[in-house]
């Protein structure tokens, strides 16, 4: 029992990981320029096929992984300039029509160019193994290195956020881009940068997650959503809030599948603790975040302002 | 409001014509179209209310979509096919679901508001997808059509085309009354500020509430009307993605003036049924429509139409 709260424990901090990946653009691109992005986890489905397309082209992982990066930030600052540099100034509204209607082309391109059927992607071999944990508990290596390479992700945005001269610039502008922009900053130049290293960020994970998942045109609408959660329940704009935000979803959404059932056993007859279990696991993230908000309405590690 | 009196006859004027253009045409599948037209634009409507009039912009409506439906296919079980009691008890179990969730979103504003009816949508969904009696996650089909005053007006899709194109109208007028009046007056002053609004001495969170429920159990009607469509229920009608949708309906038509989410619902079902029968990827054309649309033409389809015709008087 002991082992397999651990081996979830370790699953919910990698889906955790994945989640930040994803939320960390997100929760930038929305606190410093105040736009609601629902193309974001379109972004995290085309970083998949790109790896996808590339490892089958180059049949080099780590090539392809380092390719994804460049391809990315290109596709970010194409949509930045095509799209979302002519919404910034426009009500919510619109951006949330704007960027649905992104989400149906871009989904639309994948099948046309891949097709729908779901690809996949092979794991190099140095990470194909998996190694002892706990007594005779195994774990996939390359689940380990999900792990490392979202954790010195993290740590670098940190030390870019905290310690730099443009983290300084971001972090002023989440709190009053007019004043940063009165004081000489070109605000607009920060917001490309903010959206094409989110959008990197988002295919990044897209590319790393195309080994374990398969790569399909729905696979950033299930992440789009909980994405949101994660930005919401940590706090929109601050990046240390969705981390948190994101291992607590992450940890909280596979531990809830894996022992709300069990747990509910031992309560209810195994047909009706079933039935339950099969609700409340996927339910838990929501309640979690309602929760939240109920108590500090502008989550965890959000500024309180009234807007 | 100028554009919303002239249009709005004219748009029912024109859906009445639909069903007869329809058989003229020698395509009753018309006709199932404009219904689900017809439906959506009541549910839009409804969503207008709290989204265009109070800035409340929720993004769980459909689960009252959802709520509504069934309602049909329990009441239905039960032998009750009377489309009156159906309505009423739809309404009845929305605004038992909207008065709490409303109450606690309203503790939030802005993109919070927008997430945590989110998460309440999302609890409506999954409660129905685990409810193993009601199909669970495949839905259940339904015995039969509702019956108006013991009739079976329904079971003909032209008789569903007219009741609902009269719900619709009825939803219009009462809405239209409501947003004038003092009610409506001092919903709207909370959307633009609610501080001011508190100083002269308005307390926001009654009126808000009230119209979030009121805008429930008017989608929960639609809901009604969309499982006598299918004659099938599933927890897909109250998909957050389904509530996205609606959001974008009133959009598209432009927000706070009612006819606009008429026409957004309109352009949204034709836009689907029509591209689809041009090709299999008409996702690809209409997203780019939408995204045109909220890049050159603010205010939706309603902005479109003041500015071509701007004869009409501001406000």
């Amino acid at each position: 029992m002991l082992n397999l709260i651990l081996l979830q424990l370790i699953n919910g901090l990698q889906f955790g990981i994945l989640l930040f990946l994803v939320a960390a653009g997100l929760t930038l691109v929305f606190g410093i320029m105040d736009f609601i992005n629902l193309a974001h986890g379109v972004l995290y489905m085309v970083g998949g096929y790109v790896m996808a397309a590339l490892s089958a082209a180059t049949g080099n992982f780590w090539l392809s992984l380092v390719l994804v990066l460049p391809a990315m930030l290109g596709i970010g600052l194409l949509l930045e300039a095509a799209v979302f540099r002519k919404l910034h100034d426009r009500p919510h509204l619109d951006q949330v029509l704007a960027t649905f209607g992104l989400v149906l082309i871009l989904s639309e391109l994948v099948k046309l160019i891949w097709g729908a059927a779901p690809l996949s992607v092979t794991l190099p071999e140095a990470l194909a193994g998996s190694v002892p944990l706990v007594g005779p508990l195994r774990y996939p290596v390359y689940r380990i290195a999900v792990i490392a390479a979202g954790l010195a992700i993290a740590l670098m945005l940190w030390f870019v956020i905290a310690r730099t001269r443009i983290g300084m610039l971001l972090r002023a502008g989440a709190a009053n881009p007019a004043m940063v922009s009165a004081l000489g900053v070109n605000v607009n130049r920060l917001f490309m940068l903010v959206f094409a290293v989110g959008a990197m960020l988002a295919g990044f994970a897209g590319a790393i997650v195309a080994p374990i998942l398969s790569v399909d045109p729905g696979m950033g609408d299930s992440i789009l959503i909980l994405t949101f959660v994660v930005i919401v329940i940590g706090g929109v704009g601050s990046v240390r809030g969705a981390f948190v935000a994101a291992l607590l979803v992450g940890i909280v959404d596979t531990m809830g599948r894996i022992f709300g059932p069990i747990l509910l056993k031992q309560l209810l007859e195994p047909a009706a603790a079933a039935q339950a279990g099969r609700t409340l696991a996927p339910m838990l993230v929501y309640l979690l975040m309602a929760g939240v908000l109920f108590w500090r309405p502008s989550g965890l590690f959000g500024r309180s302002t009234g807007a | 409001m100028s554009i919303a009196k002239g249009a709005a006859p004219l748009v029912i004027l024109g859906l009445t014509l639909l069903p007869p253009l329809a058989s003229a045409a020698g395509d009753p599948f018309l006709t199932v179209i404009a219904t689900r037209m017809v439906i959506f634009a009541l549910a839009a409507l409804s969503l207008d209310l709290i989204l265009g009039f109070g800035a409340m912009v929720s993004f769980g409506h459909a689960a009252y979509l959802g709520i509504g439906a069934y309602a049909v296919a329990v009441l239905g079980g039960m032998g009750v096919t009377d489309l009156g009691l159906q309505m009423l008890a739809a309404a009845l179990a929305a605004t038992l679901f909207a008065l709490p969730t409303g109450a606690i979103s309203l503790r939030t504003r802005g993109v919070y508001f927008i997430m945590i009816t989110l998460a309440f949508g999302q609890m409506a969904y999954f409660v129905f997808v685990s409810f193993s009696a009601l199909g669970g996650d495949d839905g259940m089909a339904l015995k039969g059509y509702s019956t108006l005053l013991g009739l079976p007006v329904l079971a003909s899709g032209t008789g569903l085309f007219y009741v609902s194109l009269a719900l619709l109208t009825l939803a219009l007028i009462g809405l239209d009354r409501i947003t004038r009046s003092r009610f409506g007056r001092v919903l709207r002053g909370c959307r633009e500020n609610s501080l001011r609004m508190q100083a002269v001495g308005f307390r926001p969170f009654p009126f808000q509430l009230t119209a979030y429920v009121v805008a429930a159990a008017i989608c929960s009607v639609a809901g009604v009307l969309l499982a006598n469509q299918a004659l099938f229920v599933s927890p897909a009608y109250m998909s957050w993605q389904r509530s996205g949708e609606l959001i974008v309906m009133v959009v598209l038509g432009g927000a706070g003036n009612l006819i606009g989410a008429v026409l957004g619902a309109l352009a949204i079902v034709g836009l689907e049924e029509g591209l689809a029968r041009f090709s299999h990827h008409w996702r690809l054309g209409f997203g780019l429509i939408l995204v045109l649309v909220a890049l050159y033409s603010p205010g939706g389809i309603t902005g479109m139409i003041r500015r071509i015709l701007p004869a009409g008087r501001p406000g």
